[in-house]
């Protein structure tokens, strides 16, 4: 519905300019690096036609292959346990009246306002120093992607618990009053009600903190050991020794990965949805 | 009288310094269609919460059928719960809803798929059964609420103003189907709502709350023509209340030296509200004062207004004692009275009720 603007109009005509100078803004350098990713000519810049050498290039190469496998592996073992705790601390300060809840309410937030690079500093002398402790008892605690992980999971935390108490608000309280008042103990309800609801917030935090991870560079770099390099690191590392055709190709692998991901998260919680579990168990007989 | 279902003794709420619910006594018999009337705020939620489990009683004891359940979990008792927003699940379809507390209680499933089905027959929804909450109306969503709670065959249905989200017409229709549907379950029912008419039209038996107070219990009959407080006379249908005092000898004494008979023994001294219906007054034109019958009450005033409702005229009349509202049935030949005639108000005794302060 457009207010006050005459159809045809120059105003009209402005704003319709201004939506696809935004969209050139966003989508220009992501188009220019598609394009030089399939330039034959290994200079910066300079057109030399079609090829796909540099994608064979990267997926020969074993570098990329380590650190993608380390970027999956942090990514998938971060997303899962930050999903777990933050909605296991979305529930508990969305429910439960306890000493301090909401000084606690507080302080989740302060991951996702706090700067990437205080983050990365703060986990480094953390990870410094209880590793001064443990060692101090024999064993020999290195960085690599153990930290990676548990830096992850800390500031993935709160952005899962943020989404999924969104969630919770919306839901209404009657509704597990109900579960319980059909003979569902706390647990049944849990999983039958409560958590099919706000599935889809869950979801959403789980995907948050997938890509957090997956796009994580500062923290990572930061808490990263000799031979646990993840993906956006080495990207970052090529860069440092000047721009190439093999970083083009490997960004755009990376950005055919992220919408895939991300389109495949939206079908996800597009989709029904329903307990069918539960449907097989009555309908069947 | 029947074996009781629901039984409160001296049961209070606290929410911190808020009290609730104040020390009730009530005793609901079986198969009893049984309301809690009062305006929002007076404790009839938090009650019907505390029978099914919601709230724990801060002190008192809640029996169902002789079994103390006030501090057990609310899936453990033997009664279920129609909610005010229906709180249908909506990741689940309408068979799904009803078979849910079936499900639960491990009964096998071809037994639920029956009773399921039974359940949705019995409220007319049977075609409905795979269709989300969603996509139903609410009058709808209302009936698959009742069947999802009736399908468990409770041993008392809690309804928390079940039909205060429908439109009039539907209301109405939903009362009466309620009701009909109660007699022939022969479950007892516990119905809070704040609608007089409904509590009216619907209970064997209703009580009226207010500030977490039960001020009275009684049939409809009882509540509405023998209420024994200010509260419960106002709450009630319409009434006219008149300041009066106690005399010595078994009378009121009205403002104006209107003298009336005292229909139970109060103090002399003590000062009273007169509570009058106003269908139950007739009126006469002042001059024709003969024509009251002799132990008929009375007293003379002025009509003020006369509006007209379709089914009756209302006459605002005042008078020494304090302003009267009559309501005179609309019939044929019925003679009208005009702003500014003088007229006699009288009744019959047995309709005064005296309510002490």
């Amino acid at each position: 519905m457009r207010f006050g603007i005459r159809p045809g109009s120059t105003l009209e005509r402005a704003m319709a300019g201004n939506a696809w100078f935004v969209y050139a803004f966003f989508y220009a350098p992501i188009i220019t690096l598609v394009i030089f990713s399939f330039n034959a000519s290994s200079r910066v810049g300079i057109w030399g036609g079609l090829s796909t050498t540099w994608y064979a290039n990267i997926f020969r190469n074993p570098e990329v292959w380590d650190a993608l496998k380390n970027s999956l592996v942090v990514a998938a073992v971060s997303t899962v346990v930050s999903t777990i705790i933050g909605t296991a601390a979305a529930l508990a300060i969305d429910r439960y009246r306890f000493r301090g809840d909401r000084a606690l309410d507080g302080i989740l937030y302060l991951p996702i306002i706090i700067p990437d690079v205080t983050m990365a500093v703060m986990m480094l002398l953390f990870f410094a120093r209880i590793f001064a402790f443990v060692d101090s008892f024999g064993p020999r605690l290195s960085l690599g992607l153990g930290t990676i992980a548990l830096s992850h999971i800390a500031f993935n935390i709160s952005f899962v618990a943020v989404v999924v108490r969104a969630r919770l608000g919306q839901l209404d309280r009657s509704l597990e009053e109900a579960a319980r008042d059909l003979y569902a103990g706390p647990w049944e309800t849990f999983r039958r009600v409560t958590l099919p609801l706000i599935m889809p917030g869950v979801l959403g935090g789980a995907l948050l903190a997938l890509t957090l991870s997956l796009d994580d560079v500062v923290v990572t770099a930061f808490v990263a050991g000799p031979g646990s390099t993840t993906l956006p690191v080495y990207v970052f590392g090529l860069v440092r020794r000047g721009v190439s055709p093999e970083i083009n190709a490997l960004s755009t692998v990376m950005l055919v990965a992220s919408i895939a991901l991300v389109a495949g998260s939206l079908l996800v919680q597009r989709g029904p949805g329903r307990t069918s579990e539960l449907a097989h168990e009555i309908t069947h007989e | 009288m029947a074996e009781s279902a629901v039984q409160l003794t001296g049961v209070t709420k606290r929410f911190g310094d808020l009290v609730a619910v104040d020390n009730i006594d009530l005793d609901i018999s079986d198969g009893e269609f049984f309301s809690l009337l009062g305006p929002s705020g007076c404790g009839k939620t938090t009650t019907l919460r505390m029978i099914a489990g919601f709230e724990y009683p801060t002190s008192g004891s809640i029996k169902i059928h002789g079994r103390e359940v006030g501090l057990e979990p609310p899936d453990v008792r033997p009664v279920n719960t129609v909610f005010q927003s229906y709180a249908l699940f909506p990741h689940m379809n309408v068979r799904e809803n009803v078979g849910f507390g079936l499900l639960m209680k491990k009964v096998e499933s071809s037994e639920i798929a029956k009773r399921v089905e039974r359940a949705l027959d019995m409220v007319q929804l049977g075609r409905r059964a795979d269709a989300l909450p969603e996509q139903l109306s609410g009058g709808q969503q209302q009936r698959v609420a009742l069947a999802r709670a009736l399908v468990n065959e409770p041993e008392v249905l809690l309804l928390d103003e079940p039909l205060g989200a429908l439109d009039l017409k539907l209301r109405q229709a939903m009362q009466i189907e309620l009701k009909e549907l109660q007699e022939r379950v022969g479950i007892t029912f516990i119905y809070v709502t704040h609608d007089q008419e409904e509590a009216l039209t619907m209970s064997d038996r209703l009580g009226v709350m207010h500030d977490g107070s039960l001020l009275q219990v009684g049939t409809p009959e009882d509540i509405y023509e023998h209420p024994r407080s200010r509260f419960v006379a106002d709450f009630i249908g319409e009434i006219n209340l008149l300041d009066g005092t106690v005399g010595s000898d078994g009378t009121v004494v009205l403002k104006g030296g209107y003298v009336l008979p005292l229909d139970h023994q109060i103090g002399a001294g003590a000062a009273v509200n007169v509570a009058l219906r106003p269908e139950q007054l007739h009126l006469v034109l002042a001059d024709d004062s003969d024509l009251i019958p002799p132990n008929a009450s009375r007293l003379v005033g002025t009509v003020g207004r006369r509006v007209y409702f379709g089914e009756s005229y209302y006459y605002e009349v005042t008078s020494e004692a304090g302003a009267l509202d009559v309501r005179q049935e609309n019939r044929p030949g019925l003679t009208l009275f005009e702003p500014g005639q003088r007229v006699a108000v009288h009744w019959d005794p047995s309709a005064a009720a005296m309510l002490e302060e």
